[in-house]
């Protein structure tokens, strides 16, 4: 795999691979770094508190994460998160399988020097 | 019966309802299975199928049974591998009399065909049954009921296996059932070995999307590459005794299974990684081992089992009405900019003209569509399309509502083109769990 070098790592994506499921309005996403020495950075990165406060007006309901430690991922759990879910949701992605690169288009926690990129 | 080096041989030969059926019969023909499941039902498709059903009682089942069963039944005779499949939809027993007259006309006598009946619970639930995830009881809905099925376990289809299917058909047969069974039977797992139900279980959740485990589903350019997806392999399951399996898929078909697809799979579509319910027992993956052996195969050990959960899920589909879209096109400089005004237009007209309050919403595909709700917008696209979808239970709006889209091509912005619209009816899915005894199921064998 083609994983970015260390210093160029800006986005969850970089790190990890994930995908989205849906049962009726609930989406849950597993979370995988391909480096097991990434787990942390991605722990401290996706947790529930920032999936809230980034998607405000998409994930409504409560967010559960599991870590699953000896393989290395996460798997979030999104309740009221799907627009009412397949057959009511009116996005054109009713089942809300892109969610799954949303979590990939976050940012990577800085760390606490907050310098960023 | 086991074919491979003491193991038992499972293959999927589809996922869901529309999958591929060539990489199928290349399974079928060269994969020494013993069983070939076709995993094709899901809460929505189970409703539409009852709609069908409703229409024509001879049908309600998967569109392409009779394609798949001419294809897959003479390699699957020869090979010796027994058919297990959900294909049965709203109306196993005609899907099972389609196949027995495709057996019939090509040449295959005594076929043994099994129908599992008894998941269709309409008629036998009372209005007061609460939801499962939500407020509200079955009185409530309001809307033309058009089907309730009950998740059948592997209980319903190793019958119909000790009886000496050669195919096994059902409606709403749980997707890992249809693995954990021959495999219940082949192993003489008992009720009590919860720890290999659980591992026959991931076997079955791990291989019921077929191509989500060998590289379906998975590529992203750069990153996670796969090879020749267009001859995509479905997936092989050699499992063990103790329900541990190795994942696998044919030589010289394209995809990929490494650790990475396997984990994807692991938890899709699961809550609680170490309560994962069928009707069969509380599977546990928390502790799951995935182990990368090189030349795509996997080896998953350590699943664990508990108790099956009391009550069974039932889905309530009921008819919703009508899904309206319609759509135009923009392009070229501030393409993103006229397809705003579009819709701000259309949205005006429909709203405070047309006075219509059903659920509505308006895109603009390219400059922020699928994640508009997330807050991911961006209006300096070149090239955008508006999309306008209405869902309503009242025909005339949705006619209306692509009217109004396709007035923009003269009273619209400038530039506008490619205007289409079409129609389809919903179907609206509720959950509920009900008593065990209120589902009984039964089978039947024909044979050619």
């Amino acid at each position: 795999m083609n994983v970015r070098g260390r210093n160029q790592r800006l986005l969850v994506r970089d790190i990890a691979h994930a995908r989205a499921g849906d049962k009726g309005n609930t989406s849950n996403i597993n979370i995988w770094v391909y480096d097991p020495e990434d787990f942390e950075l991605l722990k401290r990165t996706v947790t529930p508190e920032r999936i809230k406060k980034e998607f405000p007006k998409l994930i409504r309901g409560n967010v559960t994460r599991y870590v699953i430690e000896h393989l290395h991922g996460l798997n979030l759990v999104m309740s009221e998160a799907l627009e009412g879910g397949v057959n009511a949701s009116l996005n054109l992605d009713s089942h809300g399988k892109s969610w799954s690169y949303l979590i990939l288009g976050l940012a990577l926690d800085s760390g606490d020097s907050g310098t960023g990129c | 019966m086991a074919k491979g080096n003491g193991t038992f041989r499972i293959g999927t030969g589809a996922g869901f309802s529309a999958d591929r059926l060539d990489p199928a019969v290349d399974l079928a023909k060269r994969g020494e299975l013993d069983v070939l499941v076709l995993e094709c039902l899901g809460e929505r498709t189970v409703a539409f199928a009852h709609r069908e059903r409703m229409a024509d009682p001879r049908r309600g089942y998967n569109t392409h049974l009779e394609r798949r069963m001419r294809a897959l039944l003479p390699a699957c005779r020869t090979a010796g591998t027994v058919i297990i499949t959900n294909m049965g939809a709203a109306n196993p027993r005609a899907a099972t009399e389609c196949t027995r007259d495709v057996a019939r006309a090509l040449g295959l006598s005594g076929l043994k065909i099994a129908c599992i009946e008894g998941d269709d619970v309409s008629g036998r639930l009372g209005n007061d049954q609460p939801f499962m995830d939500e407020p509200g009881r079955l009185g409530d809905i309001g809307r033309p009921v058009v089907g309730m099925n009950a998740y059948l376990g592997a209980d319903a289809i190793v019958p119909a296996l000790e009886a000496g299917a050669d195919v096994v058909i059902g409606g709403r047969l749980a997707d890992p059932s249809m693995y954990l069974a021959p495999l219940t039977r082949h192993y003489g797992w008992r009720n009590s070995d919860l720890t290999a139900l659980g591992a026959g279980t991931l076997v079955g959740h791990l291989m019921e999307c077929g191509m989500q485990i060998t590289g379906g589903y998975y590529a992203d350019p750069g990153i996670k590459d796969v090879p020749d997806l267009a001859q995509c392999g479905y997936p092989i399951a050699e499992v063990s005794a103790d329900g541990s399996a190795i994942i696998t898929k044919l030589p010289g078909t394209g995809g990929c299974v490494n650790e990475a697809t396997v984990k994807e799979q692991l938890l899709y579509e699961v809550h609680d990684p170490a309560a994962y319910l069928t009707p069969d027992v509380t599977a546990d993956f928390s502790r799951v081992k995935v182990k990368d052996l090189g030349h795509d195969r996997v080896h998953v050990t350590g699943a664990g089992g508990r108790t099956r959960p009391e009550k069974l899920k039932v889905t309530v589909g009921f008819d919703a009405g009508v899904l309206a879209e319609a759509g135009v096109s923009y392009a070229g400089p501030a393409a993103g900019a006229r397809g705003h005004l579009a819709a701000g237009i259309v949205d005006a007209r429909l709203k405070e003209i047309h006075k219509i309050k059903s659920p509505l919403r308006v895109d603009l595909i390219g400059a922020g569509s699928l994640f508009a709700t997330a807050g991911k917008n961006r209006i300096d696209s070149e090239d955008v399309r508006l999309h306008v979808a209405l869902r309503t239970t009242n025909r005339d709006e949705a006619e209306l509502m692509l009217w109004e889209v396709e007035s923009l091509l003269c009273c619209g912005p400038a530039g506008g083109g490619g205007y289409r619209g079409v129609i389809t009816p919903a179907v609206e899915t509720k959950s509920i769990l009900v008593d065990r005894g209120l589902v009984k199921p039964t089978f039947e064998i024909f044979v050619t």
